[in-house]
Formats: C-alpha cells, sequence, structure tokens
C-alpha cells in the first residue's frame, strides 16, 4: 500500500494538470472561499427581501412547492421561502452570537486554567468537568429555563454550555506549549515571558482559537434550533428555523410534507457551510497539513 | 491482588467521585435556579394567580421554605436527597422518583434499540471504510458520516415521520402504544412498532460518530508493520481487515459507544418530542417549558448520574475485553 502511494505521488509530479488537484490545498482553499460567500449571500438575501412574503393571504393557503412559490405557502398562505430565510437568518445569528461569547470565554478560562496558580486550575477543570457530566440538551433546558426563555435565554443557554471543550483544548494547548523546548531555551535565553507568549506561543495559540470558534459554529446553530424546536425562548411571531419546523409539526399529519422539509434542509445545507468552512480553514492553518 | 478485590476497589472509587460530582452539579444547579427570575409560586399556581390573596402566597411560600435563607435551602434540599426523597412534581402530581422511574423505562427500551442499532451498523460501516480507503464506498460512508454529523436529530424525526407514517401509513404517529389500549394489554408488537420509527431517528444520527472514530482505527491498523506483513505472506485485503483490523478497532469503539450516552440521552430529548413518545425526555421538556423545578432537578442529577454510568461501564469494559489490560489487573 505504501508503494503503490508513493507511485501515484511521482505519478502526479510528473504532470502539472494532476498536482494541482492533488495538491490539497488550491481546492481547500477554493472550497473555503466558495463556503464563505455563500454564507454572506444568505445573509445579504434576508436583509433584502421585503416582508411581503410574511403577509397573510389567505386565497394562497397551503400551495405545495412551485415554480412562484419554491418552498410553497403555509396555512395562512405566507410564502415559506421567505419565513425560512428570514428564521434561518435569526437562527445563525443566535447561534454566531453565542458561539463567540462561548469561545472568547473559553479563551480566558483556558488561559487562567494554564497559568501559574494552581488552585485556579483545580477550579476550572472541575467546573469543565460538571458543565460536561451532564447530557448536553439538560444543560442546556436548565439555563434557558432558569433564564426564562426567550431569545436572551437561547442565547445565554448556548453560550454558558459551549465553552468546556475548547477551554480543555486550549489549556492543553498552552501547557504543551509551556513545556516545550525551544520555550524553555528561550526562558533560559533571558527573554521575557510576554516575549515569549508574543513570539512563541501566539503564533500556535491564533489559529488554534480561530479554528476552534469556527468549529463550535455548527454544534452552536443546531443547538439553537434544537431550543426553540423544544419550545424554548423565541416567540411564535418571530420565525425563527426551530418555531418553523415545530409549527410544521402539526401540519404534517396532513400531508403538508414541504413544511418541515424545506426549512429543515436549508437548515442542514447552511450548517454543512459552516462545517466545510470550519474543516478547510483548519487545514489550511494547521502547520501539519496547510502544505499537503 | 485478587480479580474481586479489585472490582471492589474500583466501585468503591467510581462511587465516592460520583458523590462528589453529583454535589457539585446539584450545586450549581440550585445557584442557577436560586438566581432565576421566575417565581415559583406564579409558576405553580398559573393563570389563577390573580384570585389567590397574598395571605395564601405567604402560606405557599412558608410551606415550601421559601422564607428560608438560599443555603439553608440548599442544605435542607442536600438533607432530603440524602434519604432518597427528591421531591413532588408539580405537573405530574407524583413523587419525583416514581416520575423519573416510569418515564425512564419507557425511554429505555428507545435508547437500548437506537444505541445498540447505531453501535452496530456505525462500526460495520467504519470498518468497511477503513479497510477499503479512499475507495467509492469509504468516500460514500464518509460523507454520509459527515453531513448527518451537522443535521439536527429532530428534522431526521420530521422526515421519518412523514415518510413511513404519514405518506406510506406503516407506523403510527404518535405515542407508546396504540390509543385505547391499557398498558397491561400491550404486547411486545406494539411497543416495537411505536419504538422503531424513534429508535431509527436516533441511529441515523448516532452512526455518524462512531463510524468515523473506527474508520480511523481501522487505517491505522491497515497501515501498521503486521497488516504488511498479512499482505506480503499473501492475504487479501478483505481478510487482513478482518483478521487483524477488527480487534483493534472494537475496543475503542465500545469506550465510544458507552461514552456517548449523554448524546444519547440528549437525542433521545428531541426525538420524544417528534414522536410525542412518553418517556423521560418529553418529561424533561415539559418540566422545563412549564416550570415543574423538582422534576427539572430531579432529571438534572439522573441525567448526570446515567452519564456517569455510561462512562463508568466503559471504563470497566475497557479493563476487561482488553488482554493486556485484564494481565495487568489479574
Amino acid at each position: 500500500m505504501e508503494k503503490t502511494l508513493s507511485f501515484r505521488k511521482l505519478w502526479c509530479f510528473s504532470s502539472n494538470k494532476l498536482e494541482f488537484w492533488h495538491n490539497q490545498r488550491p481546492k481547500t482553499l477554493i472550497l473555503s472561499v466558495l463556503c464563505g460567500l455563500l454564507i454572506f449571500l444568505l445573509f445579504t438575501t434576508a436583509l433584502l427581501m421585503d416582508d411581503s412574503g410574511l403577509s397573510t393571504q389567505l386565497t394562497l393557503r397551503k400551495l405545495p412547492p412551485s415554480l412562484q412559490y419554491p418552498f410553497g405557502t403555509d396555512w395562512l398562505g405566507r410564502d415559506m421561502l421567505t419565513r425560512t430565510t428570514k428564521g434561518l437568518c435569526l437562527s445563525l445569528q443566535v447561534g454566531l452570537t453565542a458561539a463567540s461569547v462561548s469561545a472568547i470565554a473559553a479563551l480566558i478560562l483556558g488561559l487562567l486554567s494554564a497559568g501559574p496558580s494552581r488552585n485556579m486550575d483545580r477550579l476550572i477543570t472541575g467546573l469543565v468537568d460538571v458543565c460536561m457530566s451532564m447530557p448536553h440538551l439538560v444543560l442546556l433546558i436548565l439555563i434557558s429555563f432558569v433564564m426564562g426563555g426567550g431569545t436572551k435565554g437561547v442565547i445565554v443557554a448556548v453560550a454558558a454550555s459551549h465553552w468546556p471543550r475548547l477551554t480543555r483544548i486550549i489549556r492543553a494547548e498552552v501547557l504543551q506549549l509551556k513545556s516545550a523546548s525551544y520555550v524553555r531555551l528561550s526562558a533560559k535565553l533571558g527573554k521575557s515571558p510576554l516575549w515569549i507568549a508574543r513570539h512563541h506561543m501566539a503564533p500556535h495559540m491564533i489559529p488554534q482559537f480561530f479554528v476552534g470558534t469556527l468549529l463550535l459554529f455548527p454544534h452552536a446553530i443546531l443547538h439553537a434550533a434544537g431550543l426553540s424546536f423544544l419550545g424554548f425562548g423565541l416567540s411564535p411571531h418571530t420565525p425563527a428555523i426551530g418555531i418553523l419546523l415545530s409549527e410544521s409539526m402539526r401540519h404534517l399529519s396532513t400531508g403538508y410534507w414541504w413544511l418541515a422539509v424545506m426549512p429543515g434542509l436549508t437548515l442542514v445545507v447552511t450548517v454543512k457551510l459552516f462545517d466545510i468552512l470550519g474543516g478547510g480553514i483548519r487545514i489550511l492553518l494547521t502547520p501539519k497539513s496547510s502544505q499537503l | 491482588m485478587s480479580v474481586i478485590q479489585w472490582i471492589a476497589r474500583f466501585f468503591l472509587a467510581k462511587s465516592l467521585r460520583f458523590v462528589i460530582l453529583a454535589t457539585a452539579v446539584a450545586i450549581l444547579s440550585f445557584t442557577l435556579v436560586s438566581f432565576s427570575p421566575i417565581d415559583p409560586i406564579r409558576a405553580y399556581v398559573g393563570t389563577d394567580m390573580l384570585t389567590i390573596s397574598s395571605e395564601q402566597r405567604e402560606l405557599i411560600s412558608k410551606r415550601w421554605g421559601l422564607d428560608q435563607p438560599a443555603l439553608t435551602r440548599l442544605f435542607l434540599w442536600f438533607k432530603q436527597i440524602a434519604s432518597g426523597n427528591l421531591g413532588h412534581s408539580m405537573i405530574f402530581d407524583e413523587p419525583v422518583s416514581k416520575v423519573i422511574a416510569k418515564r425512564f423505562t419507557t425511554s429505555l427500551m428507545l435508547m437500548a434499540l437506537a444505541w445498540t442499532l447505531s453501535g452496530v451498523l456505525g462500526f460495520i460501516f467504519g470498518s468497511l471504510a477503513g479497510i477499503y480507503k479512499d475507495s467509492f464506498l469509504d468516500r460514500i460512508i464518509r460523507w454520509y458520516a459527515y453531513t448527518l454529523a451537522s443535521t439536527p436529530a429532530f428534522w431526521i424525526g420530521l422526515i421519518l415521520l412523514t415518510t413511513f407514517s404519514v405518506s406510506m401509513d406503516l407506523f403510527p404517529i404518535c405515542c407508546a402504544r396504540p390509543p385505547g389500549i391499557g398498558p397491561d394489554e400491550v404486547t411486545i408488537w406494539n411497543h416495537l412498532h411505536h419504538l422503531l420509527l424513534p429508535a431509527a431517528t436516533l441511529s441515523v444520527i448516532g452512526v455518524a460518530n462512531i463510524t468515523l472514530h473506527t474508520r480511523e482505527k481501522m487505517i491505522d491498523s491497515m497501515q501498521s508493520d503486521y497488516a504488511l506483513y498479512a499482505h506480503a505472506i499473501g492475504d487479501n485485503t478483505f481478510g487482513i481487515g478482518i483478521f487483524h483490523g477488527l480487534r483493534n478497532a472494537v475496543l475503542p469503539a465500545i469506550t465510544l459507544q458507552f461514552a456517548t450516552l449523554g448524546e444519547l440521552f440528549g437525542g433521545s430529548v428531541l426525538a420524544e418530542q417528534v414522536f410525542s413518545y412518553p418517556g423521560l425526555g418529553q418529561a424533561t421538556v415539559l418540566a422545563g417549558t412549564r416550570g415543574d423545578v423538582p422534576l427539572l432537578m430531579g432529571i438534572v442529577l439522573f441525567s448526570c448520574f446515567f452519564v456517569y454510568c455510561g462512562n463508568t461501564l466503559a471504563d470497566l469494559i475497557y479493563t476487561w475485553i482488553d488482554p493486556r489490560m485484564r494481565k495487568e489487573v489479574g
């Protein structure tokens, strides 16, 4: 197997065209840029879209997907495409805000935990253990219940429950860096801790943190959607994607499949875009894989 | 050290750790709830709030001990938990422990079926993908696993529900048993009939994690020296995978499967909501949306115990199955 692999490599290098496609870097770059563009497009469409699709038109009730209404209309004659786009945008905002807050918390806690104080480390790792000891969804429900529901409740719940894993990663990374031979050598050579942090630690930590945050987004978006699906938070007047789906449950048994299929499919595609974007940027930024 | 001694020590250490962890979880959730802006009396009385007088409110507050400081309440609560009393559920009007026990047995069947299905299927998919790395099959399996990782469980549930229950009319739309039949008259087929779709929902999602993990392990052992040697003496790829790779991949797979009980629990909350399945997941949502604090706290502690059991079992099985570890113990 080893042999076939190396033959293939040799063969690839002999031809320029093949080399381009077997080299992962341009492909990953193009894919990531495309995903970023699509996400940007979604946000601008949601902003530019007028609200006419949201008005009730009883003559156009329950139309299956057609060219004019690609996602069909609901039981009040509202255009599902408009509702889905707006709802998705809202869910994304909730998810992204919460994930960013969570990532910053993880950065601070992770750095504190890897810092000089042993007791601080014990406290933070203990907190991480406690938060990870119950099912994630139960923690989400508990926090959004405590916050009294609403959009704020969902954001706080998602933000307050996504930091433990990233905190662990950051803590481990800093501890590993602290004991790395070049860092110790640098300290022996008389460099100040601040200099070491800036020149030896930051180049490792910044991509790690950035990628960790990007990879939090899909989880956060899905959990925000799940919470609103379960009926926590967002009111029925603001059509978040979870609300659309839980509303559709009441109409499924009468055969209006598009009410559930279309918004859900859009959600899956969007989350997948974030996932590809995060994965691509990780490949490009991690030194081990960036040159493959 | 004999095996029995070792097991006794193992369980003692694990139980001690659990007590510490559960105390921490209880303190954390108590603090969260006591800072909540929700008025427990308003949540209890509901829309009749305007009809009760302030004396009645005070009476309820006194009966619940709400007039005492938070720390006293925490200790009283701990004392009750230690004596086995988790409180009284408001929405079900039953002791919390009873509600949890009843609901959990309903959920257990669902979770067990889904857990087994996703474990077996995930292991098979992962092994195949790992043995035939970079093949067409591997690409399909990988694509499936990665896509499923970004799919919400409740949406899969909705899709299965529209396809198999509404369009094809093969499975019931809701609940755990047919309407009009008492819990004593239900046959095992009735149960399975209602279980299958929610369990399939959980499995379709649960497969992803274990598939990707098994695939990695399989690739590792397919690239090892012993696999290369087997290749050299004329074994074919599939044979190497079965006789050399499988045993190496099964151990981490089992460990992972036990360690993901938390995700299974979370998934069952969503699946039960979609299929109106009267299990613990649905009770969790009801407790949260209708403000039943005792039940919610009970479920938090119970789910914590459930996840901890999973992790402990994973540890135990790891030492028990692996011949190298067993030698160390025995």
